[in-house]
């Protein structure tokens, strides 16, 4: 543990330390024009003069302005304690069911994410048992369940809100519908994998048990996929986490992390995008988190050192 | 009606088609394996066809490929400039420049086994979150045009990349690196003559990754914002207008172009690793 610890916070730690860096040059412009009006003296006089140097030497010539370029309202590349700030604003200090609240938010995004996650899987595994039984079925749907992996399905996101909107169906339903549209192929293709893996040695073995298919389902086929289906649970539910975000892009900024995407780049709120980059990317890290704690507890307890 | 029940019959007598194809003596030729997938798709096709005409299914709803196919022949001019705005220019551009980064990148973090062991977590960390999200950040920034999408696709492009190639650079045995210092290898001589073609399989798996990504990348971000020209800005104006037959056929560029990108890079990597396992046959 301490062996990668110690490299992955020195890692970060470059990371904040180039992020505040690049504060000062992205944002300098504006600060200079601030302060000016505020009627301090800088280096090149006038917005006009300004505006065709570079940013970095801008930043070279006018180190007093620097602190200012961190603290901005709106600041092109905000600073990443002013992330922190709103992010702690946005989750703690507000209601869960204000509009400004980022759990509010959040919980929107999540439950279409859970709702199409679900759907997703259940119909992936299903369809891959189909596939694994029968021979007809694994070569009329295979070959389109790979070659779907390949093409942009997302496009189809704004259409499929639209077309449901037009139907009476609103809210947390068409999102699901993307979100499990998205998991569900690569749970079709692990699962037809894992459902595959059992050797042909244990294939003969039960089929010398005289067990029928179902038995060598429950008994076989089933345990051994485990951890591939684990391994594209994490993959789907990602997934199913961008599925649901892009999905609320087409309505409009309404509700989930999604609009406040989306209204963020509509009014310049950059603090807010970040914040919202922020927090779809803990909830993604957390779901994924939990799927993996599931799967070592899983393994562990069947006896596989996954 | 009946073109309803049409369907469901014609789907019936493909189904049974495609039984006795896959169960009888001839499954195994590769004509069959061919025919039985294609089969299938065009059954689907064309009972959608009939069911929508059927059921009288209003085109804001769900135009039939009929309708869609004919927009296509239609609108090739616009098609084609939508492609080369979103594909040429956005997706294309940064995934060559996302690529050639992580490359670099992965070169500079090899020679470091504290930069390995750190980075890597971070990279693998990153490459599972949904990077899409920074398209609205990346547009504001770069502007409507192609630039922003392609600034998009580098980010989404570079860390798995990252990733894969890393993981690549460590896939030779410690026995074949002595080799190489047996003879005196200097690093880039290792480098380029082992560990480079050693790590070949997994640099393709990310690029084969990444080819899916960057189209999702260069569309996604023109939800944000873009010229009026572009597959994802066609796609968002045409669903507004209920022109669905149009947002179709970009959908159907965006699949052929995905599709045939994911299949030129997997021809290379047929033509790079052909002494891998699993490309012998």
């Amino acid at each position: 543990m301490r062996r990668v610890l110690l490299p992955v916070l020195s890692v970060v730690a470059v990371i904040v330390a180039l992020w505040y860096l690049a504060c000062v040059p992205m944002n300098m412009h504006t600060a200079l024009t601030e302060a000016e009006r505020a009627g301090a003296v800088v280096s090149p006089t006038g917005a006009k003069a300004r505006r065709d140097l570079s940013a970095i030497g801008l930043a070279l010539r006018n180190p007093a302005q620097w602190a200012d370029t961190l603290t901005q309202a709106k600041p092109r590349l905000p600073a990443p304690h002013q992330v922190l700030v709103e992010l702690w604003d946005t989750t703690v200090n507000k209601k869960i069911t204000s509009k400004r609240s980022l759990v509010f938010h959040g919980w929107v995004t999540l439950s279409a994410t859970l709702l199409g996650f679900a759907i997703g899987t259940l119909a992936g595994i299903v369809l891959a048992i189909g596939i694994v039984h029968s021979r007809a079925m694994d070569m009329s749907v295979m070959p389109w369940a790979i070659a779907s992996q390949t093409i942009p399905i997302l496009a189809i996101a704004p259409m499929i809100i639209v077309v449901l909107n037009s139907l009476g169906v609103q809210g947390l339903i068409p999102k699901a519908i993307i979100s499990a549209y998205l998991s569900f192929f690569p749970v079709v293709v692990g699962m037809v994998k894992g459902l595959r893996s059992p050797a042909g040695m244990q294939l003969d073995l039960l089929s010398t048990y005289h067990a029928s298919r179902a038995q060598v389902f429950w008994l076989l086929r089933l345990p051994a996929s485990v951890p591939y289906l684990f391994a594209s649970l994490k993959v789907g539910i990602a997934a199913s986490l961008i599925g649901a975000i892009v999905g609320e892009l087409p309505t409009g900024a309404v509700r989930g992390l999604g609009a406040r995407l989306l209204s963020g780049s509509y009014y310049g709120q950059t603090i807010q995008i970040w914040s919202a980059l922020f927090a779809t990317a803990i909830l993604a890290a957390v779901l994924v988190a939990l799927i993996a704690g599931v799967e070592r507890l899983t393994l562990k307890r069947m006896g596989m050192n996954g | 009606m009946n073109l309803v029940l049409a369907a469901l019959a014609l789907w019936g007598l493909a189904w049974a088609l495609n039984v006795r194809l896959a169960n009888g003596p001839a499954s195994g030729w590769g004509l069959t394996r061919l025919a039985v997938p294609v089969i299938f798709g065009l059954t689907l096709l064309i009972m959608w066809e009939l069911i929508v005409r059927g059921l009288a299914v209003p085109g804001v709803i769900l135009p039939p490929p009929s309708m869609i196919l004919a927009r296509i022949g239609q609108e090739g001019p616009i098609l084609w400039a939508d492609f080369v705005q979103t594909f040429v220019k956005g997706a294309l551009t940064g995934y060559v420049i996302g690529c050639a980064a992580a490359c670099v990148a992965a070169i500079a973090v090899d020679r470091s086994d504290f930069l390995r062991r750190g980075l890597l977590p971070v990279g693998s960390f990153v490459a599972a979150l949904p990077i899409v999200g920074t398209a609205p950040i990346l547009v504001m920034w770069y502007g409507f045009d192609w630039h922003s999408k392609a600034a998009v696709v580098v980010v989404m492009v570079f860390f798995p990349m990252l990733v894969n190639i890393v993981a690549g650079l460590s896939e030779t045995t410690q026995m074949q690196r002595d080799q190489m210092q047996t003879w005196a290898a200097s690093y880039w001589q290792g480098l380029w003559k082992l560990r480079l073609p050693a790590a070949m399989p997994f640099i393709f798996n990310g690029l084969k990754i990444s080819s899916t990504l960057a189209l999702i990348g260069a569309i996604v971000a023109e939800f944000f914002g873009s010229p009026i020209v572009g597959m994802g800005f066609r796609i968002s104006t045409s669903v507004g207008q209920l022109a669905l037959d149009m947002v179709w056929a970009e959908i159907v560029v965006a699949a052929v172009a995905g599709s045939a990108f994911y299949g030129l890079v997997a021809l290379i990597e047929k033509w790079v690793t052909f002494w891998h396992p699993s490309q012998r046959r």
